[in-house]
């Protein structure tokens, strides 16, 4: 299907209508013995569809996500176009060097010391035996693992194993490459030099497909990104609302699977615990910068005066952001008669970082807080996606050089 | 000071899918194949394999390769002890060089023995290369004959030093040699090729093939010589014949001509006539030839199989 017009950048990775079926026999005759002696005992399998009927394009110099939960078919996806898998259907073309490999450290045997060990990878990624000599200064140098050399493999840390594959992987000189979850990879520093080589190649103009399960480096890095499910694609475009998509395919039907009360002995409850945004929408994920209501809504079984209405936001490792309290700097919540229902709402600028985030809410009596007459642990959830810093919050920061 | 990535850049906006449109250049993807790839690229792999094996099975070890001669050697030592001074099978109708002869048939077959059973379990104990790397599958299989080539180098070392030290001088015709190491591993390679592949669907394999290279070993004229054979029949074939329609067979036997003692019987005297060494030869052409084509066949499922 040629196109009448002349795209700006030609095709490098052309991928249509692929499927890709694995028959698992119910009973795997391994054994000759067991097949002589059930000849004719038909072995039934069930068909795992792991890639269903993908069609995709990737545009030459393109950084290429593909997201999706654990055994939605991305890894088998990427081996196709390398071609370790063959297709049952469709048909996969590239334009262009593919690198062979789609893992760090293929071939690395714990046996050997770097030096063999870089050499085996280099020659397996498809250099000759003599490039592989001839770069091997540089790959130590980028490694940072001059001195160890002559180590064996199985004595170095797994940060310095890492260091070293990556350092060998991008010696490949394919123009496109595959790439199977490589990024959360060495120290911080190091992290921050193999970022550095990752746009280094996207300014060279290499193709990248890659696989993760990290959506900050695919929305730091790629043009595009697809989402997969259960062996299909579910949405492409975007890194960003890939990224929205993936988290929400993670945890938004979480957000609703929380528990629908919480009773004390005379009725007092919380109902319910949502997140809104500022025209009073319900949400499950937000963007930054938008204002962020943490919303609960109340029953009270008795009279209560001064009550405490308060929210906790957590990560999802426990870790308090906010603690948000309706009698904060002396506010007054007012008398409350049984019978009651109370919709609080606390506000927030949203400067969260890109993460998933539990709100507990709490109803407690006058006083300290402590006394809780209802409270529910993680009632509600929300994802937050945009940017990272690396930091908790993403507080709008006023940047000034001065020059002296 | 500009090495901070640029994250804070929306990505490029991008309408939609590229236009749909083939480079000039594009190919299609296959899955993986038994060969192909270039022949360079085979090569280096199956030399990087090989050598691989040959570092990690010596260089941990302290006498390293001595280990490796003396296993044939042990053997060569025990038979020599057992068939000549408790048998005594020399007493009535000595083979002359029978040590020398014994050593030989030992170390071919040990080259025979290694590469085939080496190559068993080949791809399915290098299935994590296999299932994360294109590379031509038949790389696989062959590096195992590769490597067992060193060991069969350096054993023939030995042999030689042997014949030497017997007071052979040496001859024009051990140059034979040479073909003869070739057919060898033809003829290794390629039951290499079919179990190997085999292996991958039928675990069984391995034990089978475990006995019938006993039998194999007692089957062919290592311990005895064509000529011990020669009075018995099997079906009015003298089993002197049988013996060498075995491929292991004619090449011990031939060796003991080229190598030892010009006036033994050659494979094709022993066989009756020259036409008939295309018995044996056709073994090895035919199992080399189902080896390759069986190899081919599964290569693709290979990745998938294992």
């Amino acid at each position: 299907m040629p196109a009448a017009t002349v795209p700006a950048t030609p095709t490098a990775v052309s991928v249509e209508n692929v499927s890709k079926t694995f028959r698992l026999p119910h009973r795997q005759y391994s054994t000759l013995k067991e097949r002589a002696l059930h000849p004719f005992r038909s072995t039934s399998y069930d068909e795992l569809h792991a890639v269903q009927d993908i069609s995709l394009e990737i545009a030459e110099g393109e950084f290429f996500g593909i997201v999706g939960r654990n055994g939605s078919g991305k890894s088998t996806l990427l081996k196709c176009i390398a071609g370790i898998y063959g297709v049952d259907t469709g048909r996969i073309s590239i334009a262009g060097r593919l690198s062979p490999f789609i893992e760090l450290g293929v071939g690395f045997n714990p046996d050997l010391n770097a030096r063999d060990n870089v050499v085996i990878n280099a020659i397996m990624l498809g250099l000759s035996r003599k490039q592989a000599m001839a770069r091997f200064e540089h790959v130590v140098a980028f490694a940072e693992l001059e001195g160890f050399m002559d180590l064996r493999l199985k004595n170095y840390s797994s940060g310095m194993l890492v260091r070293l594959a990556f350092a060998t992987a991008i010696q490949v000189d394919a123009e496109i490459l595959l790439i199977d979850e490589v990024l959360a990879v060495g120290d911080a520093a190091f992290q921050q030099k193999c970022f550095e080589e990752f746009f280094r190649l996207k300014r060279e103009g290499r193709t990248i497909v890659f696989v993760s399960h990290d959506m900050h480096s695919v929305e730091r890095f790629c043009n595009r990104a697809m989402l997969m499910e259960q062996g299909r694609m579910t949405k492409i475009g975007d890194p960003r609302e890939i990224g929205r998509a993936y988290h929400e395919l993670n945890f938004g039907r979480l957000a609703h699977d929380a528990p629908a009360e919480s009773h004390s002995a005379d009725g007092t409850a919380i109902a319910e615990a949502w997140f809104e945004k500022a025209g009073g929408e319900r949400v499950t994920s937000a963007s930054q910068e938008d204002t962020l209501s943490m919303c609960f809504e109340a029953r009270l079984g008795q009279d209560l005066h001064e009550p405490v209405f308060a929210v906790t936001l957590r990560t999802e490792l426990g870790h308090t952001i906010i603690v948000a309290r309706s009698d904060q700097h002396g506010h007054s919540s007012g008398s409350f008669k049984a019978g009651e229902s109370v919709v609080a709402r606390f506000a927030i600028p949203n400067w969260l970082t890109a993460s998933r985030y539990l709100l507990t809410p709490s109803l407690a009596h006058e006083g300290t807080g402590e006394s809780a007459l209802a409270l529910v642990e993680d009632m509600a959830s929300i994802v937050i996606h945009g940017e990272t810093s690396g930091g908790i919050l993403e507080l709008p920061v006023d940047v000034r050089l001065e020059r002296l | 000071m500009s090495t901070v990535p640029d994250i804070g850049l929306p990505a490029p906006p991008d309408a939609g899918l590229p236009t749909p449109k083939h480079a000039p250049a594009s190919h299609r993807v296959h899955a993986p194949s038994a060969m192909g790839g270039g022949l360079h690229r085979f090569w280096s792999l199956t030399f990087m394999l090989a050598r691989t094996e040959f570092k990690l099975r010596f260089f941990g070890s302290v006498l390293g390769y001595v280990w490796t001669l003396m296993r044939p050697l042990m053997l060569f030592g025990v038979m020599l002890f057992v068939f000549t001074v408790i048998l005594n099978i020399n007493k009535n109708n000595p083979v002359p060089h029978y040590p020398e002869y014994l050593l030989m048939g030992i170390i071919l077959f040990t080259y025979f023995q290694e590469t085939t059973s080496g190559s068993v379990p080949s791809l399915v104990g290098r299935e994590n290369l296999l299932r994360r790397v294109r590379f031509p599958r038949l790389v696989v299989p062959l590096s195992v004959a590769l490597f067992c080539l060193f060991n069969l180098g350096m054993n023939l070392v030995v042999v030689f030093v042997f014949i030497l030290a017997s007071g052979i001088a040496p001859m024009w015709s051990w140059l034979e040699l040479i073909p003869m190491v070739m057919i060898l591993v033809i003829f290794a390679s390629g039951v290499g090729m079919l179990l190997s592949a085999l292996y991958v669907r039928f675990r069984d394999v391995q034990p089978i093939w475990e006995v019938f290279l006993q039998l194999l070993y007692y089957g062919s004229p290592i311990l005895y010589t064509v000529q011990t054979a020669a009075n018995h029949h099997f079906l009015n074939i003298p089993f002197s014949r049988i013996l060498v329609i075995n491929p292991l067979g004619a090449l011990i036997t031939q060796g003991r001509k080229a190598l030892l003692q010009p006036s033994a019987p050659s494979a094709a005297a022993a066989l009756g006539g020259y036409g008939r060494l295309l018995i044996p030869l056709g073994i090895v052409a035919g199992l080399f030839a189902l080896g390759l084509w069986y190899f081919n066949r599964e290569a693709p499922l290979i990745s998938e199989k294992l």
